[in-house]
């Protein structure tokens, strides 16, 4: 899984490389600048045939996806690379109002910026993707935490239903790790927002609605009746009681 | 909405103007005038009928046809019986006429032919003279003759002297014409009167005198002839009155029947099934109703459709357009965070230049989002997303994040609530529009305090923001809400609204079916009051807060509550803010 090559890129020296897809040049250089004086490798790749060729060659620790792009649509590359690999994908977009954020969303894109948009802005949302929630044992917290039938491994970064290892985004891995370490809380959208994805402030919720979904359908074995991520009714999530296989 | 045209006269009662003004009051009294009404209105026997006279065609076509015919039947039966009885006793006065002459006659003629010469049994001979003709009448029984002769009377049949009228017999007694006359046959037995007509004269016996002959026709045959075609008539008109009723029933039908399908065809149309058609039967006038209405519902749809779709090539340029501009705008705006980032650098002009392209570019991004909001609402783009929250926290959220902007302007902002403030709302809407409310208080309030009131009663809730800023004159209260509108054009615009703040806001609260009103006078500030409906899609009748400050007047405020509120307007200006600035700042009820 690529998700294991997202390690805080800052501390051991090398610079994260970041893939920018779009087919806006002027942009593409503008965020070149902007990424590399903020100490991050950028690549360019204008097309969306070609993005997964660029992807595969340039192996980034995360990409940059307009939607709108030539040969092939934003949200179908999003699908690609999700295909094979669980870096963080953030989408840029021109439009909040349409399907588009949403279905880039479910075609699994992490998180969205919407243009036109300060360039503090988006590194902030590239540097909370690239960091991850502290994955290290906390003080009094057991390495192996138990969720519904799930057993996670924190420092293993896994997720195993008996003896068979269930492989998530780094994302996901995240949301399902912050709803395990305090299951007697019930979080709303709000909270996790701000937990998973580094908002401060309030934010578009349907992130939180699509990823749960897409945990879900990874690790509920009946979807439509998940037993892990419970939604509680007009508040949010919480998890699961741990099961003893 | 109602406005108020209050004189800005502080000493104007405050209360009582303004209860009326609340847009609710009339209807209810309207209501309570019907509630008091009711049961005398439905002791009214008639109400119901009176209701479906009103309602229904077919009943109204179908019960005048039947009066009318009931009408023209009543009075063509009278005239035909009267023409009828008329024309049958003219007839038989005539027959009996000429038949009481030949009989007298030959009465006078058998007497004058009597032998007088030995002694006549007078009495025998008019017996026989009676029963004679009696006879010769026949059995039909045409006619029976009464003599009268020196005081006694003679009848050949059943009839007894009471039915010659006492007039007649004067007459007869008088003179020697045939004299006819109308009268009621009395019968002997225990017969009913009929009607009849009776004839008299006097017959002459050389020697003894006068006598009086009359001779009774009883009308028998010719009443019951009467009474048949009376019968006749009344039962034919009765037949005639239903076969008539039931046709014009059953041609209403024939009308209404296709009049209520165009009706339905109509309400399906107005109510938007644009593919609903009538059917189309031959080739009458309804049936040409019928085409015509399809010829409009189809141009109808046409036009609609032809509409919806330029709608929806205009909501595809202005979100194209909105594509096309923010990747270009994105670029800048990172280039001038740049150049803006490194001023320091720069000789001042250079610097300053950065600082400029910075905040415009926010203003332009503003300005930018505002339209597209606009043009979403223009398009029809825009649903509410409801949720349960209490308006008391949106309002702490918007002060929360105008924290600097409030600072910046040294404005005491102040918040009272009273009673419940939840309500089901679109939270993302509701913010935008008190965030907009706050600003442009702020911005206008110059440095007096702003009140921000919030007040629920069981179905609405309401926000008012209120400033003692320069305020506005009473006319400009609905043009605030225009796109683009400026209270005054000559003045320098330093604070950065884009125009269209209160359009949008407008728009929000139309969204919730709230209302979003204004009041304004030049020197005594402004406030603006949100109003929506407690639950998601209700009506609003009144709003739990008025529509112009409480603060104004008098009497508004108890003086328990609110001991440093100034009572008068001119007094605000100067002694206000100190005062508030002292006071507690949130949570104070305002009953």
């Amino acid at each position: 899984m690529a998700g294991g090559s997202n390690e805080p890129a800052e501390t051991n020296g090398s610079r994260p490389r970041i893939l920018v897809v779009d087919d806006d040049a002027a942009l593409a250089e503008m965020l070149s600048i902007v990424l590399r004086n903020e100490g991050f490798d950028p690549y360019w790749c204008a097309y969306g045939d070609k993005a997964l060729a660029s992807f595969r060659e340039n192996h980034p620790d995360l990409v940059l996806l307009d939607v709108m792009l030539p040969g092939r649509d934003g949200v179908d590359v999003c699908r690609d690379i999700r295909g094979e690999s669980g870096v963080p994908i953030v989408m840029l977009t021109a439009r909040t109002d349409t399907v588009d954020v949403v279905e880039g969303l479910e075609a699994g894109a992490d998180d969205y910026v919407s243009k036109p948009f300060k360039a503090k802005e988006l590194v902030a949302r590239i540097r909370t993707r690239l960091r991850r929630l502290p994955a290290v044992v906390e003080e009094g917290e057991a390495d192996t935490l138990l969720i519904g039938d799930l057993t996670i491994s924190v420092d293993g970064h896994s997720v195993k239903r008996g003896g068979a290892s269930i492989a998530l985004t780094p994302l996901e891995f995240d949301l399902l790790l912050a709803l395990a370490r305090r299951p007697w809380q019930v979080f709303s959208r709000e909270v996790l927002l701000e937990q998973v994805w580094g908002y401060r402030h309030a934010a578009d919720t349907r992130l939180v609605n699509v990823h749960v979904q897409r945990l879900r359908s990874k690790i509920e074995r009946d979807p439509e009746h998940p037993e892990i991520v419970v939604t509680v009714r007009g508040i949010g999530y919480k998890a699961g009681e741990p099961v003893r296989a | 909405m109602a406005s108020v045209t209050r004189p800005a006269s502080p000493s104007a009662p405050e209360a009582a103007p303004r209860s009326l003004a609340e847009p609710g009051a009339a209807s209810t009294r309207t209501a309570r005038l019907l509630t008091r009404l009711r049961p005398v209105l439905s002791s009214r026997w008639w109400t119901q009928p009176l209701g479906w006279w009103s309602r229904s065609l077919p009943l109204r076509v179908t019960s005048t046809v039947f009066v009318a015919s009931v009408v023209v039947l009543v009075l063509g039966g009278f005239l035909l019986m009267q023409q009828a009885t008329l024309g049958v006793l003219s007839g038989k006065r005539e027959s009996a006429g000429n038949e009481a002459r030949q009989a007298v006659d030959s009465a006078q003629a058998q007497l004058n032919a009597t032998d007088l010469s030995g002694e006549v049994n007078v009495d025998k001979l008019l017996y026989d003279l009676a029963f004679g003709f009696a006879s010769r009448s026949g059995g039909n029984e045409q006619y029976q003759v009464i003599i009268s002769a020196r005081g006694q009377t003679i009848t050949s049949g059943d009839a007894t002297a009471d039915s010659i009228p006492a007039a007649l017999r004067t007459q007869v007694d008088a003179g020697s014409d045939l004299l006819m006359t109308p009268t009621e046959v009395v019968y002997d037995d225990d017969r009913p009167p009929v009607a009849g007509l009776v004839a008299g004269s006097a017959l002459t016996l050389p020697g003894t005198g006068r006598y009086a002959i009359f001779l009774v026709f009883p009308l028998t045959q010719e009443v019951n002839t009467l009474a048949v075609l009376r019968y006749a008539v009344v039962s034919t008109g009765a037949v005639l009155v239903l076969m008539l009723t039931f046709i014009a029933a059953l041609v209403a039908r024939q009308v209404v029947v296709p009049v209520r399908d165009a009706r339905r065809a109509a309400e399906n149309l107005a109510s938007g099934n644009l593919h609903d058609r009538m059917r189309v039967r031959g080739q009458d006038d309804l049936a040409r109703l019928a085409t015509s209405m399809n010829d409009m519902a189809a141009e109808m749809e046409k036009q609609i459709t032809t509409l919806s779709e330029l709608s929806q090539v205009q909501q595809r340029f202005v979100s194209d357009v909105s594509h096309e501009l923010r990747t270009p705008l994105t670029t800048v705006r990172m280039a001038a965070e740049v150049l803006h980032d490194a001023r320091d650098d720069f000789d001042p002009v250079s610097a300053r230049s950065a600082e400029l392209l910075q905040t415009e570019l926010d203003r332009f991004e503003v300005l930018l989002n505002d339209l597209l909001e606009i043009s979403r609402f223009d398009a029809g783009a825009v649903e509410l997303s409801a949720a349960t929250v209490d308006l008391r926290s949106i309002v702490d959220r918007v002060l929360d994040a105008q924290g600097a902007l409030i600072r910046a302007y040294g404005v005491p902002v102040s918040v009272h609530t009273t009673g419940d403030t939840t309500a089901e709302v679109d939270p993302r809407r509701i913010e935008r529009i008190l965030r907009n409310l706050m600003t442009n208080a702020i911005e206008h309030s110059e440095g007096r305090p702003v009140d921000v009131l919030l007040a629920g009663d069981a179905d609405a809730v309401a926000v008012a923001v209120r400033d003692h800023g320069v305020g506005f004159e009473a006319s400009q209260a609905k043009q605030v809400f225009l796109r683009f509108w400026r209270a005054d054009p000559a003045r320098a615009r330093t604070v950065g609204g884009t125009g269209l703040g209160l359009a949008i806001s407008m728009e929000d609260a139309n969204l919730h079916g709230g209302w979003l009103t204004a009041w304004g006078r030049p020197g005594l500030g402004a406030q603006f009051r949100l109003t929506v409906p407690r639950r998601a899609g209700g009506l609003l009748e009144t709003s739990p807060l008025p529509m112009a400050p409480r603060d104004l007047p008098v009497p508004a405020i108890p003086a328990m509550e609110e001991p440093g509120t100034p009572t008068r307007p001119e007094a605000s200006a100067d002694d206000t803010p100190a005062v508030l600035a002292g006071a507690s700042p949130q949570g104070r009820g305002l009953s």
